[in-house]
């Protein structure tokens, strides 16, 4: 069985990063102090999570176990819920946190008044801690509370630099986000009309009867179209996507990290959970919504890119491509098999780990170009910053797909998992043809960091990127090669995750 | 054939080094020969020429009318989506169980152990509290938790864009368009003049006012109220005093800094006392929290401080709102 100290890991780690985001505001603004204490509270988490992985698979079995939040069992009070899947993502979570955090401790100074620095660390802090909410909890409204968390976080982390196109982005992101959490409550309110149940297995059991016998199927088609919205506008699944660019494109390099790579995917694996432990597979199939989502997802694929095809700043080039990967996860979810879900669980932790990446790479590209932003600014600037060159060409080799790196895993995966489906010629055409979209618009980028440029050489900053960056990004690279080479073990490790969900 | 692979690449090549076609190299169309009266044009260029016009005609037709065009057809089909939304809602509301019947599905076991335990369970007469601070108690540490997020955010977005006027020279990468835009009209007090009816009715309402607030507050185990609704009920005392004596006198004994170490300190605490329940409920410790007599002031377990404790984040969160709304400032 799970040892005394694995099993209160969910919580622990919930509460050290909440305390840790409520203490901040109190500590000396010197020395960087708050983003020191966060990025060691973050780390401890992360550690954490690993050891809770260990033991849930320790010797080849597959544990989970619920938590009882307090004196009272499950549908009266509050619970948690860990199994593998959960470890792994939040032990993913974390890593890609403390990596954005310390790639992007210089251009964070740069970008950020000094005042609102510990402000900043609070809102990281509380971001990280809703994302381990989201992952570990079996109530709904437990996880609706959080993401109401997560999305004013998301929020001020865009305006926490200072700029009108900040504070624009940021207020579009608020609106369309709000959008969002209002479908959610909603369709929280009607389902608990229906199933007098916020924990998830007592819904699930509620839902099946109502099923069986064909009562309230109206309202219940209401709700889960209300809730996959409500969330899919959080998530930015592409038609719902128009605050992504702006908000992730305009702000300092660590908050774009951090929202591409983990804040989507915090509501991504909340949908994967309302699918697959609230509704039911057999349920979603019934009710269809397995088909939008896979349509949904398809067309994100192919728009994402195109539309990254059209933009002349690279982060806003990088943003658009979120959109795309997004799809890529939400076509595996709209597989609607364990298989898939599997593939879309592994293009979370994939996408998790090389969009900070990428976002990291420009960021230094464009701080050695002089703060330009311009693709064409960049010509060149692979000599003047050689660990951001390598991490955007690695970046973009995992995008495209290239074998070896991280994206190819993933890919072949949703690939494989789409062969048990009966729309594999959609998913394949898809899939290729997003490929060839993503290198249409990664390798011309490519090429011009690339590229020797005399003239422009002369105006780059010649300054180094520090030992932190460096450090960083050698993770950020060890972690791709690592995910494209040897995820097979990850792979299955995620699929026994899945069916024990 | 190789000419025509080379232009490609050669477009394709400017394309990604960003070599579009410069003004001084473009090519210059030729001169288009003089119009010839109408009659005498030739027949293919004379559906050209007309092509072109109408493509001219409908760019300036769309330079003119197209923000406006745009704009209707906006507004035009919001409202066809709220109509569709609503009617969609109201036609799901209609299918729902009704409202109160006992062969609900929300009428479970679940409802039946909150009313039928509730009080001997957690030690609160009022069943509410016990709901939300001791069953569901991780879910209004969130709730709290939200507050907080939104009094940081606010704060940071208003109050410290003022503040950091005087040390700009430290950070003049971020001296840009942002400070600008926020950047508001001077203070409203400054304006104001003194009146006495408003003070008048403030000095005999704020005592009273803050009296209702703590009681809300701390019956809150006992009776309907609690933290939520005691907080804005004194959040409302400190509102009335700023608008009756400015917001400088609030200033002197509620400033940000208190604003801050007082959410932060309710917070802290809520998050300790009620880790530490969480802890031991979890893993079968037993809990040295007494429960008390049900009905007693103090009773109810851990109900008492954290309502004092959701009480001082919602006052001071909105009155925060509200200073840094209208001043700029706490």
């Amino acid at each position: 069985m799970i040892g005394m100290l694995a099993y209160n890991i969910p919580f622990v780690s919930i509460f050290v990063m909440m305390i840790c985001a409520i203490i901040t505001p109190l500590l000396p603004n010197r020395n960087r102090i708050p983003e020191k204490l966060s990025c060691l509270a973050i780390s401890f988490v992360g550690l954490m999570s690993a050891y809770l992985l260990y033991e849930l698979t320790a010797g080849g079995q597959t544990h989970s176990f619920n938590f009882a939040m307090g004196h009272f069992p499950a549908p009266w009070g509050n619970e948690l819920r860990a199994g593998p899947l959960e470890a792994v993502l939040s032990l993913v979570f974390c890593v890609a946190m403390l990596l954005s955090l310390t790639g992007n401790f210089s251009s964070t100074a740069e970008d950020i008044a000094p005042k609102r620095r510990n402000i900043f660390c609070v809102l990281v802090n509380l971001l990280t801690a809703s994302l381990l909410a989201l992952t570990y909890t079996n109530d709904l409204f437990t996880a609706y509370v959080f993401i109401e968390i997560n999305t004013i976080a998301a929020c001020a982390i865009v305006a926490v630099k200072e700029s009108a196109e900040t504070v624009r982005a940021a207020l579009r992101y608020l609106v369309m986000s709000l959008v969002g959490s209002g479908l959610v409550m909603i369709a929280i309110c009607l389902l608990y009309d229906l199933t007098g149940h916020l924990l998830m297995q007592n819904m699930h059991r509620a839902i099946g009867e109502l099923v069986a016998t064909k009562r309230y199927m109206m309202p219940l088609t209401v709700s889960l179209a209300l809730i996959t919205a409500g969330l899919a506008i959080k998530s930015a699944l592409y038609p719902f996507a128009s605050w992504l660019p702006d908000a992730h494109g305009s702000s300092t390099n660590a908050s774009s990290a951090i929202l591409s790579g983990l804040v989507l995917k915090g509501h991504i694996f909340t949908i994967i959970k309302i699918f697959y432990r609230v509704f039911g597979l057999e349920v979603i199939h019934l009710l269809r919504m397995d088909t939008v989502i896979f349509i949904l997802g398809i067309t994100a694929m192919i728009m994402g890119s195109v539309h990254a095809l059209r933009q002349k700043n690279v982060k806003r080039m990088i943003a658009w491509s979120s959109v795309a990967q997004v799809g890529y996860i939400f076509m595996g979810v709209g597989l609607n098999t364990v298989a898939g879900i599997a593939a879309a669980c592994l293009h979370i932790i994939v996408h998790a780990c090389v969009k900070p990446m990428l976002f990291t790479a420009a960021g230094g590209l464009s701080n050695a170009a002089g703060h330009k932003k311009g693709l064409h600014a960049l010509m060149g600037t692979f000599y003047v910053n050689v660990w951001a060159g390598l991490g955007l060409i690695a970046g973009a080799c995992s995008m495209m797909g290239i074998p070896g790196f991280a994206g190819f895993a993933s890919k072949l995966s949703l690939t494989l998992a789409s062969f048990d489906h009966s729309t594999v010629i959609w998913a394949l055409t898809a899939l290729a043809t997003s490929s060839v979209l993503n290198a249409l618009y990664y390798v011309p980028a490519v090429i011009v960091v690339l590229t020797h440029n005399k003239d422009a050489q002369k105006n780059f900053t010649a300054h180094s990127p520090t030992l932190s960056y460096k450090v960083s990004m050698f993770v950020f690279l060890a972690l791709n090669f690592y995910l494209g080479l040897f995820c097979v073990p990850l792979l299955r490790l995620i699929t026994r995750g899945v069916n024990v969900l | 054939m190789n000419e025509e692979l080379r232009r490609i690449w050669q477009s394709f090549f400017n394309w990604v080094m960003g070599i579009g076609p410069r003004p001084e190299n473009e090519v210059i169309p030729p001169e288009p020969p003089p119009d010839l009266p109408f009659t005498q044009r030739p027949k293919d260029k004379y559906s050209r020429f007309h092509e072109a016009t109408l493509k001219e005609r409908y760019n300036q037709w769309l330079e003119i009318h197209g923000l406006h065009l745009f704009s209707v057809l906006y507004a035009g089909l919001s409202v066809l989506t709220c109509v569709v939304i609503v009617s969609l809602l109201l036609a799901t509301v209609a299918e729902l169980p009704p409202f109160g019947h006992e062969r609900n599905p929300a009428n479970n076991e679940v409802i039946r152990r909150y009313v039928e335990h509730g009080g001997h369970e957690t030690g609160a007469q009022n069943i509410v509290a016990g709901l939300i601070l001791d069953y569901r108690a991780f879910d209004t540490f969130g709730e709290s938790a939200v507050l907080f997020t939104a009094a940081v955010s606010v704060l940071m977005l208003l109050g410290a864009s003022r503040r950091n006027k005087a040390d700009d020279s430290q950070s003049p990468k971020t001296e840009s368009a942002g400070r600008n835009f926020l950047q508001r009209a001077p203070p409203a007090s400054t304006l104001r003049k003194d009146d006495a009816i408003l003070r008048g009715v403030a000095n005999l309402s704020i005592p009273v006012i803050l009296m209702m607030g703590c009681v809300v507050v701390i019956n809150g185990h006992l009776s309907p109220g609690g933290g939520f609704s005691g907080g804005a009920i004194l959040s409302t005392a400190l509102i009335l005093a700023a608008n009756a004596y400015g917001f400088r006198r609030v200033h002197s004994f509620f400033n940000e800094r208190t604003f801050i170490v007082s959410s932060s300190t309710a917070l802290m605490i809520y998050a300790l006392s009620k880790g530490y329940s969480f802890f031991t409920g979890a893993n079968h410790i037993h809990s040295i929290i007494p429960k008390g007599t049900i009905g007693d002031i103090l009773s109810g377990g851990l109900i008492l401080p954290l309502n004092i404790c959701v009480g001082l984040i919602v006052a001071g969160t909105l009155y925060g709102f509200y200073a840094l709304f209208s001043e700029g400032d706490i």
